[in-house]
């Protein structure tokens, strides 16, 4: 089984009040803070991991092939992803914080059909753009199912039918697919016993993980020599218009007001009913 | 003069109230262009839920009825081919509305303008507003294709009210799709609740963490929210432990709130939480450690062990109730 991978950096999540605007409102500027890679994208990759290897033998059974679309500082998080695990990556080079998601989803087009890749798993959203387009563009510029917003995922053993449980606001959805596919991870891929491969023998249990796995010293090692192949999207032949533009960006007003502490039960009451007004 | 299509969304054969809020985007749309807006109606049991939308001032209502539980490779042909005789395509951006108006729009190369939270008309273009970076930045956007696909923010388009009158009702072709073949639904379970939906719910009250286990959860988050007649929400980590289901998850990951009162228990208020509920009026965090980052957004702020606070807390609502 063969899985790409689509990772992005950002700017770290845990610290995302931090980001700046330029003060003519024109960029946003995360300086002074670490990139990281996209915790959607991690899990997509831990998922990825998880399909193909057999967990209890600590072998790989399967391909796993991230790829990014960045300038060279990128290829630090590509690094990352390979030293979880990922056999080999491939660099995109590009702009991402200039490309759209149609441009995104059309170079990752390209590169999907040069791949041949039995499933793509994906980060439901990028969090820095927020947006939830790209993994829907990409199925449909290459003729593919997409499963948005999977909790588990049992494939067989090539990877050519997934069963999922998908997470609507309605409640939790059972799908089969057909691959190849692009398949976008929820929060809940991380739990144990989500991810089945018909490999790894089914009552195998993962450990309790709030991110993807964590790069052993020996992985980093490995990373150093694994291949990526560097291309552009000249090279991929995507000529691929933007289809919306940002025109500015500001900061969100502050909520007003400081925090009154309270020591106990009856003034909280208090306060919530004399003061605000909402009890 | 701006011709907006308005995709609403069903759940069991009938409208969720979620669609009324992309009819409030196209309603203010359409009145600042001197345009006009639609409503389709697609999926099973649309020809009954396109009835319940009459009165809600649309030019017609369109119903493609499409046997099947949701899957967007079923509707997004028929959207795309609807979508071609407008300029702006809108549903509400909950977890179907981003899926679906994605997949329809990858069919005609058409931006997408997701999770806006406001719109305004400058020079007759649409300029969109949306929160990024978890809500920590605003961003001002325009789509540049000649369609416009765009989710909106429930809780940023309060739901559209009854204006009256009648709009006649017209059948669309259904479009079929190949790739739809690939997938096959396997049922959806839900959980039925009493409670009022999160986003549209004027009280929440949402447990984290320190609660500890789905027990604890059950027995301390539950008879509070039912002396409030709130909603109940939680944080990732809660919902990750399984102490309630997913979908009652807030958060950039999970759904956006903004009710008069939030009350966060046990949660420490992490910034993709912070996310999903900044927006509330008033914010109440209950919490032995004072430090916890939900103090950035509280206005009330009890530093004490939940599970002395919350059960009398709930007494006291009670007995405020009853005098």
């Amino acid at each position: 089984m063969k899985i790409l991978v689509p990772i992005k950096r950002v700017a770290d999540p845990d610290n995302a009040n931090k980001v700046k605007v330029a003060p003519d409102g024109s960029s946003v500027t995360s300086e002074g803070l670490e990139w990281k890679l996209n915790p959607f994208d991690e899990w997509s990759l831990e998922a990825a991991l998880r399909l193909t290897e057999n967990a209890a033998e600590k072998s790989r059974v399967g391909e796993v092939v991230v790829v990014t679309i960045g300038p060279k500082d990128a290829t630090q998080t590509i690094r990352q992803g390979l030293a979880m695990g990922a056999e080999r990556a491939i660099r995109v080079e590009g702009d991402d914080a200039q490309l759209d998601a149609w441009q995104v989803a059309s170079v990752l087009a390209a590169v999907a059909k040069k791949e041949q890749p039995d499933l793509i798993i994906m980060g439901k959203q990028v969090v820095d753009g927020d947006s939830n387009v790209v993994p829907q563009y990409l199925a449909e510029l290459l003729g593919w199912p997409a499963l948005n917003y999977a909790q588990s995922l049992t494939t067989d053993a090539e990877g050519k039918t997934v069963k999922a449980q998908r997470e609507l606001d309605t409640g939790v959805e059972t799908l089969e697919v057909d691959g190849p596919a692009v398949i976008t991870c929820a929060d809940r891929i991380l739990h144990p016993q989500a991810v089945k491969n018909g490999v790894t023998p089914d009552d195998f249990t993962y450990p309790a993980i709030e991110g993807g796995r964590y790069a052993t010293l020996k992985g980093i090692m490995k990373a150093k020599r694994k291949p990526i192949d560097e291309t552009t999207v000249g090279d991929l032949g995507v000529e691929a218009a933007a289809t919306v533009q940002y025109t500015a960006f500001e900061l969100p007003p502050a909520r007003s007001g400081n925090t009154t502490f309270v020591e106990s039960v009856e003034e909280l009451v208090e306060k919530l009913h004399a003061d605000a007004k909402v009890l | 003069m701006t011709d907006i299509l308005v995709v609403a969304e069903l759940f069991e054969g009938k409208n969720r109230k979620t669609t009324l809020s992309a009819v409030a985007f196209a309603r203010q749309v359409a009145e600042a262009t001197s345009g006009a807006f639609d409503i389709l109606s697609i999926g099973e049991g649309a020809g009954a839920a396109a009835q319940e939308l009459t009165g809600f001032g649309a030019r017609k209502l369109l119903e493609a009825e499409i046997a099947g539980g949701y899957v967007a490779e079923n509707l997004a042909a028929t959207v795309a081919e609807v979508a071609k005789g407008y300029q702006v395509i809108v549903a509400t951006g909950t977890a179907y509305g981003k899926d679906l108006l994605s997949r329809a729009a990858g069919k005609l190369a058409a931006g997408v303008a997701p999770d806006i939270s406001a719109v305004k008309v400058e020079g007759g273009e649409l300029i969109y507003t949306r929160p990024m970076y978890a809500g920590n930045v605003i961003g001002h956007m325009k789509v540049t294709t000649p369609i416009e696909f765009v989710t909106v923010r429930q809780t940023s388009f309060e739901a559209a009210a009854p204006s009256g009158g009648a709009s006649p009702v017209e059948k669309v072709a259904v479009q079929t799709d190949a790739v739809a073949e690939r997938l096959r639904f396997g049922g959806l379970e839900s959980v039925k609740s009493e409670r009022p939906e999160l986003a549209e719910a004027e009280v929440i009250v949402a447990g984290g963490r320190a609660l500890k286990s789905e027990d604890n959860f059950k027995n301390v988050i539950d008879p509070l929210a039912d002396a409030l007649g709130a909603a109940v929400g939680a944080s990732r980590a809660a919902c990750d432990a399984g102490y309630v289901a997913a979908d009652l998850q807030i958060g950039q990951t999970g759904k956006v709130v903004a009710p008069k009162l939030y009350l966060a228990i046990g949660i420490s208020g992490a910034i993709q939480h912070l996310a999903g509920m900044k927006g509330s009026k008033v914010i109440v965090a209950i919490n032995k450690d004072k430090e916890a980052p939900i103090a950035q957004v509280a206005d009330y702020f009890l530093v004490q062990d939940l599970f002395d606070a919350v059960p009398a807390l709930t007494e006291a609502v009670k007995k405020l109730a009853a005098s």
